[in-house]
């Protein structure tokens, strides 16, 4: 179906489902139980999770397919943040031009910026970029200012142009009048769902970059990547050259990259410098990493598992662990909170340093391998009951 | 001309971190072959290890002064730190001051330990791992190691003084033959660059005219022939890890009254440093040296304010211009050796 394999229609369909049915699978407590502080079903989250979701596709394409470890892509985020509020800025609250914009201005930039990177790789590739996303982050700080509005951040004022604005235009993002911000919510006995167009706008557009990407991978162009990744000698002895196809998958994760910086803007009219700090390419490259570099799902599983375990960590403070340990003795209740408050609120970045090491020692490939490895282990144990079935298939991706 | 030297003064002490930490990362580099990007963490703690001296030394307990009387006639309750009770009171207080030079003893050994347990528990696993792996794992180390100090010491920036008698500022211009009051240098900034020369000597000594260092560089040149001939060059790795950690360690610990310690300045010298380094030429320690001095001073002179006039922002840009040139001109840095790392 629609020119991809089996598996890979089933992928798309089950990511498909997951994405669209969001709203009720992210919600299993009950709106007003204890554990309604574990649900994630609520637009601004589930947002965040899609559009990472697609920074982390994007990054995927350059880092898994080809190897090369950018640590400079927060500046194409925060490129296309900028242009989407300039849209909104000199035409109109309407998305669709903000968007766009964005994905070409991310685009442009980082033809420029791979165009010089690309000429060298390894770690020098790696410094290379990170060098160009903090001269980014700098210049949008301080020079830059009269196009990035400085420490204060672009916004849209009142007094702004806006000169494709109708009449009866809402004064918030929307597409075509429907608002981002709006949304129904279904009540079914103590349940809550939550459905929000903004969600829905960025969620379509995730399956369309996660359908793209599936195309990318199969495609002889994903297996040129592959071989960058593989051997880039051997590929320049058989009288390739391996350059353009880097630079073009540079370019469709550069263009990624906006394309989420777009949907950040569009979901709320605001464009920092901080999004191009180096930290946040850091977390790009963590969500993938977790999530499994190469494979097709991993990094939209990645960005899931960060940016909730970010939601939910930074949520519990010490009153929660107090409760939690009530029921144990007084000594030991008040050790254990002071060892888990390390971890939580504040220290989240903590868990999450100490979780990303963890995963690049034991489990280099990330969610997905982890997986792969209890399912054959399942199976293992399977096969030894019945003999026969061992033939096992190769592993999805 | 006195702008100028003013200039080269001012890039001096950034310069002299910049070398220091270069050096350190060069050192790993060249013995174990590992990018260390929890190398501006290093950094960091030794920052810490003063403050941590710092505070040891005032700690205090409160004592009744008969000499003195509140408002109402009784006796003064007055915090007396321990120090100035057992050493007296004049020794005491010199001894509180000068705890930034002080904090180096805590910091050697302290470097020493945290960077064996650092190459021994984490990092020799990951020799044979790919360049991307090295960099991932160091850069979770690092995250990991500033969200610890964050715990213990909290987000601000903790003010630690340098001593009382290198506080304030000379004038500088005098001895040169310039005119009084032209050109003014704060005393601190001037023990700085002097303690990183005498540390970056002592390496380069250490390295040139011990045994040990002979067979160390040896080690670098050549791994595997060293093996076979019957030395343990993998211990002596781990003390070259542990030997760079302690010179990012006590760049750290001085450089603590130019820059009140906060925990994420490892991070933001880091990312220079590894410039730094890439412009040096990865693996050459001369290299480090002399491109920590170099962009520091480059930074100095296009902060100026006639500079800023003609190209606004070039200051914040123009150590990643230079690393941008450098790379895509003469790949392998200014003093880096033929086909190392030259990818």
């Amino acid at each position: 179906m629609l020119g991809i394999g089996k598996r890979d229609t089933t992928i798309l369909l089950v990511v498909a489902f997951m994405a669209l049915a969001a709203p009720i699978i992210l919600n299993p407590f009950p709106a007003n139980s204890a554990m309604a502080q574990f649900n994630a079903g609520y637009p601004d989250l589930m947002q965040r999770f899609v559009i990472f979701g697609i920074f982390a596709i994007g990054f995927n394409i350059l880092f898994g397919l080809t190897g090369y470890l950018s640590f400079g892509h927060a500046a194409f985020l925060g490129a296309g943040s900028y242009a989407a509020v300039w849209m909104f800025k000199l035409l109109s609250f309407n998305v669709i031009p903000a968007v766009l914009l964005s994905i070409v201005v991310a685009a442009l930039f980082s033809v420029l910026i791979g165009f010089i990177s690309l000429r060298r790789s390894g770690i020098y590739f790696s410094i290379l970029t990170l060098a160009f996303a903090q001269m980014s982050y700098n210049l949008a700080y301080s020079v830059l200012t009269p196009l990035t509005n400085g420490e204060t951040g672009l916004q849209v004022y009142t007094s702004d142009p806006q000169y494709l604005r109708g009449e009866g235009d809402p004064i918030v993002t929307h597409l075509f009048g429907l608002e981002m911000r709006a949304k129904e919510t279904l009540e079914l006995g103590p349940w809550a769902f939550d459905f929000s167009v903004g969600y829905y706008f960025c969620a379509i557009l995730m399956l369309i970059s996660f359908y793209i990407s599936i195309r990318i991978f199969r495609s002889p162009f994903g297996l040129m990547l592959r071989a960058v990744k593989s051997n880039n000698h051997r590929l320049s002895y058989t009288g390739l050259n391996s350059r353009p196809y880097a630079l073009t998958a540079f370019i469709i994760s550069g263009a990624y990259a906006g394309l989420a910086g777009g949907l950040l803007a569009a979901m709320d009219p605001l464009a920092g410098a901080e999004r191009m700090q180096w930290t946040a390419s850091g977390e790009v490259v963590l969500m993938t990493i977790l999530g499994g570099a190469g494979t097709l799902i991993g990094p939209v599983l990645g960005a899931g598992f960060i940016k909730y375990c970010e939601n939910i960590f930074s949520k519990i403070n010490e009153n929660v662990l107090h409760s939690w340990f009530a029921a144990l003795p007084d000594g030991l209740e008040t050790g254990l909170v002071w060892v888990a408050s390390k971890f939580v609120g504040e220290g989240w970045h903590l868990t999450l340093g100490l979780m990303f090491m963890l995963v690049v020692i034991f489990l280099p490939g990330g969610l997905v391998e982890g997986g792969q490895r209890i399912g054959r282990a399942l199976r293992r144990r399977r096969g030894q009951d019945e003999p026969g079935r061992s033939a096992a298939k190769e592993p999805a991706e | 001309m006195d702008a100028i030297i003013l200039q080269i003064l001012n890039g001096l002490d950034k310069g002299s971190a910049y070398a220091l930490i270069a050096l350190g990362l060069t050192l790993i580099f060249g013995t174990l072959g590992v990018v260390n990007f929890a190398h501006g963490a290093l950094f960091m703690i030794g920052a810490f290890c003063a403050v941590t001296v710092q505070r040891l030394m005032q700690l205090s307990h409160t004592e009744i002064d008969e000499s003195r009387t509140d408002f109402l006639g009784n006796p003064l309750q007055v915090e007396v730190p321990y120090l100035e009770s057992w050493f007296g009171p004049e020794l005491g207080q010199a001894l509180i001051s000068w705890s930034v030079p002080l904090a180096i003893l805590l910091a050697i050994p302290v470097m020493m330990l945290v960077g064996w347990i650092m190459e021994r528990g984490l990092i020799q696993h990951f020799y044979k791992r790919p360049h991307a792996d090295q960099i991932l794992v160091t850069f979770g180390l690092a995250i990991v190691l500033q969200e610890i100090i964050r715990q213990f010491y909290g987000a601000n920036p903790i003010p630690t003084p340098a001593p009382d008698a290198l506080r304030g500022s000379v004038d500088f211009g005098v001895w040169l033959g310039f005119g009084p009051g032209v050109i003014f240098y704060p005393v601190w900034r001037f023990v700085y660059f002097l303690f990183s020369l005498l540390i970056i000597g002592g390496v380069f000594a250490f390295l040139q005219f011990t045994t040990f260092g002979m067979v160390v560089r040896a080690g670098m040149a050549d791994r595997e022939t060293v093996g076979l001939l019957g030395i343990d060059i993998d211990k002596r790795f781990t003390l070259m890890f542990g030997i760079a950690a302690a010179v990012a360690g006590l760049a750290g610990v001085m450089y603590t009254p130019i820059l009140s310690p906060n925990y994420h300045m490892g991070m933001d010298f880091l990312v220079l440093s590894f410039v730094v380094v890439v412009v040096g030429g990865m693996g050459s320690l001369p290299g480090a040296v002399l491109s920590g001095f170099l962009l520091g001073i480059v930074q100095s002179f296009a902060s100026m304010n006639e500079v800023k006039a003609i190209l606004p922002g070039i200051d914040q840009i123009i150590i990643y211009l230079v690393a941008i040139i450098i790379l895509l001109t003469r790949p392998r840095g200014l003093l880096g050796r033929r086909g190392v790392m030259e990818e």
